[in-house]
C-alpha cells in the first residue's frame, strides 16, 4: 500500500493515468488545470488523517438493512424496440459499436 | 517432463438455474432475438437500481454446501469497475472480499484413493451481455440478453497437477452441480465456462512459477488439450532459457494451440468498492439448515450406495453416478430387474456407446429404462440368448419398442424344447463325424464347433446352455 | 394584477383544497403557472423544459375526474416541477448534461409515479448542476439559473432551478434531490422551505444517481405544511429500491401544531459555527431567540466531527459518482462523439465531449481515491470518518428533538464568484453535507433576510425517520414569523 502523502499523483502523468481509467480524454489545458485543482483538493483531504477514527469500522451502508430480496418471478419482456430506439447507433436488433478485436 | 511440476488452477462460471435474472425480473431463457430479454435495469438505464433475486442466493448456498464450502454469515456485493461495451453499467456487480462462501473442496474419486481439490471460493455475480462481431461489415453488435444472468464463480486453489486432473475435476464438478440442481452446466449454452491458470515449477520447489491465463475453451476436452499444449509450451520455453510471460492466452480449437490475446491489456485496476445500491446478505443458521435439508444425495454417497445395494464394482458404480440423470436411469431400470450387474453392463456399455454415437443425452435416450430391465429379464429367463439380445437392443433403439414385442414379432424366442434340439444335434453330429469323435475322445475344443453349428442351424435361436448339455450327454454317454 | 389572486401564488395545500372544493380548476392552475413561466423564465432560466401540452392535457383529465365526482388524490391539480434527473416516461431527462441530450425515459421514477397517482401535474423539468454536482446551478449545460431575489446571484444548487421556480411562483411545488445539501441550500438561497428525508425514506428508483449512498429526493414548499403534504405523497417503501426502508409513513400533517414547551433543540457549540457570514450569524441567533421566546428548551450538542465532513463527503460522493457515471458511454443511450474509429475513442471522446468540467473533476477525483494503492488512504479512511460523523449525530440527537444549524454559512453568492475555485465552493456545503453522511433528515426554512434582501436559511436536523420532529419544529417557527410569506419583487422589471 502506497502512502498517499508521499505521492504527487496528479502531476501530468498521474492525471493522465486517472483519466485513462475513467475513459475521459483530456486536453493539455484540462490536464494542467484539473491536475492543479485536484492536487489542491487532495491536499485538503490530508486533514482526515488527524480524525480520531482509526478504531472505527468502515461504514458503507447507513441503514441497518439486510437480506433485501425479491422472489424469482420472471416478467414478460416488453420488446427491444423501445430500448434500441434510445441508442445513438444501432444495427437491426443490436446496439452498434466499432469493431471489437479480441481474437488472436 | 519430470523436471517440472505442473500447477493448474481453474475458474469456473456456472449459470444458476433461476427463472429471472440476478437483479431484475427479466427471464433467463436461452437463445432468441438479440435484446429481447432486457429491461431498464439490465440495460443500465440511468436511475435504475438492482434488487437481489432470493433464489440465486439459495442456489448459491446449495452449491456451496455440495462443494464443502464454509458459508459466510455475512456477504456483500461489490462493484468491479472497468469499461467494456458488453457491460451495461461499465461495472460488474460481483462479490469480492465478502463472498457467499469460501474454503471448500471437491473429491475426485480414484480407486487408489481420491484426489482432493481445494476451492478458494464460490461467489455470486452478474453475467455481462454478448458481443457479436460482424467482421465483414466492420462493426460489432451488443446483445444484452445475458446481461444480469446470475452466475456462480467457483475458483480452485492451484491444486491440479495435470491436464487430466483438470478434466476429471470439471467432470466431478459438473456432476455435483447437476446433482444438486443448481445449474444445467451446459457448455454449449454457455451455462458452464472455464478459464485456467497454468504455471510450471521445478519439481520439489514450493515457489509458484509465472502463470498464464488460458481462455476460450468450449468443451472439457478443449480444456484438457489447451492445458496440455500450454504445459509443453511453457516447458520448452523454460528449457530453451526463455521466461514465461504473465499474460492472457486464447485457445484456438482448430490448431489446438494457445495464442496471446491481441487486444491491448492494461494493468487491471478494478477499483472495487461495496455496491451502495445493494445491502448485505446475512445467512442465519436456520436458513442454511433449511437449504441443507433439501439437498439430494451427493454423487460420492450415491456411488457408495450403488456398490453396497447393487453389489457393483468401484468402476461401474462410478460410471453410473457420474451424472445424475444416468444414475436415475439406472435406478429406475433396477426397480424392475434382479440382475444388477448385467443391467449395469447393458447401460454402461451398449446404451452409452449408442448415445455417444448420436451425441444424445441420457435424458433423451431412445430406450426407456424399463425396456432395458425387460431385456435383461428375457436373457435371464432364457427366452433369448445374449447374442440375440444384441440385435434386439439395436432394434429397440431404432424402433423404440419394448424387447418382448420385438422378440415376438420376429420369432426370436429361444428354442428350449429338448426334443426339438435333440433332432438338430443328431443332424449336426451326422454331418460332422470328425469333430464329434474328437469331442468324444476328450478334445473339449470340438464342443464349441458343434454348438456353433447347432446355433447356425437354428438361426441363433437355440438355447446354447441346453445345446451344450445335450451334446455332452449324447457324446459322452 | 388581476382582481383575484393568481393560482400559481398559492401554496400546494391551499390550491389542492380549492380545487377539491371546486373553487378552482387544475387547468386554470396550470395556465397561471405557464403564464408566469413565460413571463419570468427568460430571466431566471429555472426551467430547462416546459411540457405545456402534456401538462394542460393532464390538468384537463383531472378536472374531468373531479367533475365526475372521483377523487384523483391529495395533490389533484397541483402543478409541480421536477429537477431534470427524475425519470418520467416519455419525457426527456438530461441531468443538464450534454451526454444525455435526447434521452427519452422509457420508464417512470417511483417518485414521479407516486406524484402522478396523487393527481399532481408535472409542468416540466428544472435546471440543475450537471448530474447534481455543484452548489450554484452554474454547472449546467443549459446555462446558469438565477436567483429571483437578485438576478446577479446564484439560486444555489444543485436543485437551483426547482428552488428558483418555486420562489418565483412559476410552480406551486417542486422537487429536487439532496446529496450534500442540494435541496436545503438552494431552498435557503431562494427563501423557500426544503426537506431532505432520512436516507431510505423516499425511493431512489428512477432518479439518475450521483452518489447512491447519499442521494435522497426531497420536496420544496412554500410553507411547512406543503413539505408535510408532499413528503406524505412521495415517502414509503419501494420494492424496486433495496435501500428504501420498510417503515410506515406517518401523516406528517398531523404534526403541524406543536407545544413549544415539549420541544428540545440541540445547539452546537460556538466553535462548530465559526466562519459564518456576519449577517447569516445574526439571523441564526435571532432564530434561536425566537425559539427561546416561544418556550423551547435548549441543550448544547457536540458535533466536532463536522470539521471532517467536507473532506469525507468529497471522497465518498465522488468515488460513487465515478462508478455511477461510467454507464454514460454513448452506446445504449445519450450522445456519442461523431466519427470515432475504435472502442477507446468511443468511450474517451464521448465522455470528454459529453461531460462538463465539474463532472470531469469529480469523476477523476473519485476514480483516483478508489484506484490501486489509494483506496485505504482515502476511501477506506472516509468510510471510517463517516461512522464518526454518524456517531456524533446519534449522540447529539439522543438528547434533543432537533439539532439547529444554519443551512449555509453564507447567503446566495454572485454568479461566477466561486466557479474557478472548486474547493471554496465545496466549503460552502459545510453545514449540509454531514447530514447526508449521517443519513438523517433535515429541513431548511427561511429565517430572515440580509440587509441586501437575500434570504437566510435555518436548518433543523432530526433522528432517522423522525421527519415528524422536523415538521413540528419548523411549523412552530413559521407560525411565529412571517419571513416565508415574503416574495421576491421579480415583477418590477
Ligand atoms: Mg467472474
Ligand atoms: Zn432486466
Amino acid at each position: 500500500m502506497k502512502d498517499a502523502s508521499k505521492n504527487q499523483p496528479l502531476d501530468p502523468s498521474g492525471i493522465e493515468h486517472v483519466a485513462g481509467l475513467a475513459r475521459i480524454r483530456l486536453t493539455r489545458e484540462e490536464k494542467e488545470k484539473l491536475g492543479a485543482q485536484l492536487s489542491d483538493i487532495l491536499g485538503y483531504m490530508e486533514k482526515l488523517k488527524s480524525a480520531p477514527a482509526d478504531d472505527l469500522e468502515q461504514l458503507s451502508h447507513i441503514l441497518p438493512l439486510k437480506n433485501v430480496t425479491r422472489p424469482d418471478e420472471p416478467s414478460s419482456p416488453a420488446g427491444s424496440e423501445q430500448y434500441l430506439r434510445l441508442a445513438p447507433e444501432r444495427e437491426g436488433g443490436f446496439f452498434k459499436v466499432p469493431p471489437v478485436i479480441e481474437e488472436t | 517432463m519430470s523436471e517440472f511440476e505442473t500447477v493448474i488452477g481453474l475458474e469456473v462460471h456456472v449459470q444458476l438455474k433461476t427463472r429471472s435474472k440476478l437483479f431484475c425480473d427479466c427471464p433467463v431463457d436461452w437463445g432468441g432475438e438479440p435484446n429481447s430479454r432486457v429491461c431498464p435495469v439490465c440495460l443500465g438505464l440511468p436511475g435504475t437500481l438492482p434488487v437481489l433475486n432470493r433464489k440465486s442466493v439459495e442456489l448459491g448456498v446449495r452449491a456451496a454446501l455440495a462443494l464443502n464450502c464454509r458459508i459466510a454469515p455475512f456477504s456483500q456485493f461489490h462493484r468491479k469497475n472497468y469499461f467494456y461495451p458488453d457491460m451495461a453499467k461499465n461495472y460488474q456487480v460481483s462479490q469480492y472480499d465478502l463472498p457467499l462462501s469460501a474454503d471448500g473442496f471437491v473429491e475426485i474419486p480414484r480407486e487408489e484413493g481420491s484426489l482432493r481439490v481445494g476451492l478458494a471460493r464460490a461467489h455470486l455475480e452478474e453475467d455481462t451481455g454478448k458481443l457479436v462481431h460482424f467482421a465483414a461489415e466492420g462493426f460489432s453488435g451488443v446483445d444484452f440478453n445475458r446481461s444480469g444472468v446470475p452466475l456462480l464463480e467457483i475458483v480452485t486453489r492451484p491444486d491440479l497437477r495435470s491436464p487430466e486432473d483438470a478434466y476429471d475435476y470439471l467432470k466431478v464438478l459438473r456432476n455435483l452441480l447437476r446433482t444438486v440442481e443448481v445449474s444445467d452446466c451446459d457448455m454449449e449454452k454457455g451455462s458452464f465456462r472455464c478459464d485456467a491458470n497454468v504455471s510450471l515449477r521445478l519439481s520439489g520447489s514450493e515457489k509458484l512459477g509465472v502463470k498464464t491465463e488460458v481462455k476460450n475453451m468450449n468443451s472439457f476436452r478443449a480444456v484438457e488439450r489447451a492445458l496440455s499444449y500450454e504445459v509443453s509450451r511453457q516447458a520448452e520455453l523454460i528449457r530453451s532459457g526463455g521466461a514465461v510471460v504473465q499474460e492472457t492466452r486464447l485457445y484456438d480449437a482448430a490448431s489446438q494451440k494457445t495464442f496471446p490475446m491481441r487486444s491491448k491489456e492494461e494493468a487491471h485496476d478494478y477499483r472495487y468498492f461495496p455496491d451502495p445500491d445493494l445491502v448485505p446478505t446475512e445467512l442465519d443458521r436456520v436458513w442454511i439448515e433449511e437449504i441443507s435439508a433439501a439437498l439430494p444425495e451427493l454423487p460420492s454417497a450415491k456411488a457408495g450406495r450403488f456398490q453396497r445395494d447393487y453389489e457393483l464394482g468401484f468402476y461401474d458404480a462410478g460410471v453410473l453416478t457420474s451424472d445424475p440423470a444416468l444414475a436415475e436411469y439406472f435406478e429406475t431400470a433396477a426397480r424392475a430387474c434382479a440382475n444388477f450387474k448385467t443391467l449395469s453392463n447393458w447401460i454402461t456399455v451398449e446404451l452409452m456407446a449408442r448415445l455417444k454415437e448420436s451425441d444424445t443425452p441420457i435424458e433423451s435416450s431412445p430406450v426407456p429404462p424399463e425396456h432395458v430391465s425387460e431385456l435383461v429379464g428375457l436373457i435371464d429367463r432364457g427366452v433369448i440368448s445374449g447374442k440375440i439380445a444384441k440385435s434386439v437392443f439395436a432394434l429397440m433403439c431404432d424402433e423404440r419398442k419394448p424387447p418382448s414385442e420385438i422378440v415376438r414379432e420376429r420369432g426370436l424366442v429361444q428354442i428350449s424344447d429338448e426334443s426339438e434340439l435333440e433332432k438338430v444335434v443328431e443332424k449336426v453330429i451326422g454331418e460332422h463325424p470328425g469333430p464329434a469323435e474328437d469331442f468324444a475322445s476328450g478334445k473339449e475344443k470340438a464342443l464349441g464347433f458343434l454348438v456353433g453349428r447347432v446355433m447356425k442351424e437354428t438361426r441363433g435361436q437355440a438355447n446354447p446352455r441346453l445345446v451344450n448339455e445335450i451334446i455332452r450327454r449324447r457324446l459322452s454317454g | 394584477m388581476p382582481a383575484f389572486q393568481a393560482l400559481n401564488r398559492l401554496s400546494a395545500h391551499e390550491l389542492a383544497a380549492r380545487i377539491a372544493a371546486g373553487r378552482a380548476t387544475a387547468t386554470a392552475a396550470v395556465r397561471d403557472c405557464l403564464e408566469r413561466i413565460e413571463k419570468t423564465d427568460r430571466r431566471l432560466n429555472a426551467f430547462v423544459r416546459v411540457d405545456r401540452e402534456e401538462a394542460l392535457e393532464e390538468a384537463g383529465r383531472i378536472d374531468r375526474e373531479l367533475a365526475a365526482g372521483r377523487n384523483p388524490g391529495p395533490l389533484a391539480g397541483v402543478p409541480v416541477a421536477l429537477k431534470d434527473l427524475f425519470c418520467v416516461k416519455g419525457r426527456e431527462v438530461t441531468c443538464c448534461s450534454r451526454i444525455l441530450e435526447g434521452f427519452i425515459s422509457p420508464y417512470d421514477a417511483t417518485v414521479a409515479r407516486k406524484l402522478k397517482d396523487a393527481g399532481a401535474v408535472i409542468l416540466g423539468s428544472t435546471n440543475m448542476d450537471e448530474f447534481a454536482m455543484g452548489s450554484s446551478t452554474e454547472n449546467s449545460a443549459r446555462g446558469p439559473a438565477r436567483n429571483p431575489w437578485d438576478l446577479e446571484r446564484v439560486p444555489g444548487g444543485s436543485s437551483g432551478g426547482s428552488a428558483a421556480a418555486l420562489a418565483a411562483d412559476q410552480t406551486v411545488a417542486a422537487f429536487g434531490t439532496d446529496t450534500g445539501g442540494s435541496v436545503r441550500q438552494p431552498a435557503a438561497f431562494c427563501g423557500v422551505a426544503g426537506l431532505k428525508p432520512t436516507y431510505g425514506r423516499v425511493s431512489r428508483y428512477g432518479l439518475v444517481a450521483y452518489a447512491s449512498s447519499l442521494d435522497q429526493a426531497g420536496p420544496f414548499g412554500k410553507d411547512v405544511e406543503d413539505l408535510a403534504l408532499l413528503l406524505e405523497v412521495i415517502a414509503g417503501h419501494d420494492p424496486r429500491d433495496a435501500t428504501s426502508a420498510p417503515e410506515p409513513v406517518p401523516r406528517y400533517r398531523d404534526f403541524l401544531q406543536a407545544d413549544p414547551a415539549s420541544l428540545t433543540l440541540g445547539l452546537p457549540s460556538r466553535d462548530t459555527l465559526k466562519g459564518m457570514d456576519r449577517e447569516v450569524a445574526a439571523a441564526f441567533r435571532a432564530a434561536v431567540d425566537t425559539y427561546a421566546a416561544l418556550g423551547a428548551k435548549f441543550v448544547e450538542v457536540e458535533l466536532s466531527s463536522l470539521e471532517y465532513a467536507v473532506a469525507c463527503y468529497y471522497i465518498v460522493s465522488t468515488a460513487e459518482a465515478s462508478s455511477n457515471l461510467a454507464r454514460f458511454d454513448g452506446i445504449r443511450y445519450g450522445r456519442r462523439a461523431p466519427g470515432v474509429a475504435d472502442l477507446l475513442e468511443l468511450f474517451e471522446k464521448s465522455r470528454a465531449e459529453g461531460f462538463g468540467e465539474e463532472v470531469k473533476r469529480r469523476v477523476l477525483l473519485g476514480t483516483y481515491v478508489l484506484s490501486a494503492g489509494y483506496y485505504e488512504a482515502y476511501y477506506g479512511r472516509a468510510l471510517r470518518i463517516r461512522r464518526l460523523i454518524k456517531n456524533d449525530f446519534d449522540s447529539a440527537l439522543a438528547g434533543c428533538d432537533c439539532v439547529i444549524l444554519p443551512t449555509a454559512p453564507i447567503p446566495a453568492f454572485r454568479l461566477g464568484e466561486k466557479i474557478d475555485d472548486p474547493l471554496q465552493m465545496y466549503l460552502t456545503d459545510l453545514f449540509t453535507i454531514s447530514i447526508n453522511l449521517a443519513g438523517v433528515p433535515a429541513v431548511s426554512i427561511n429565517c430572515g433576510f440580509t440587509g441586501g434582501g437575500l434570504p437566510v436559511g435555518l436548518q433543523l436536523v432530526a433522528a432517522p425517520f423522525r421527519e415528524d420532529n422536523l415538521i413540528r419544529a419548523a411549523a412552530l417557527f413559521e407560525g411565529a414569523t412571517a419571513h416565508h410569506l415574503k416574495k421576491p419583487a421579480l415583477d418590477d422589471r
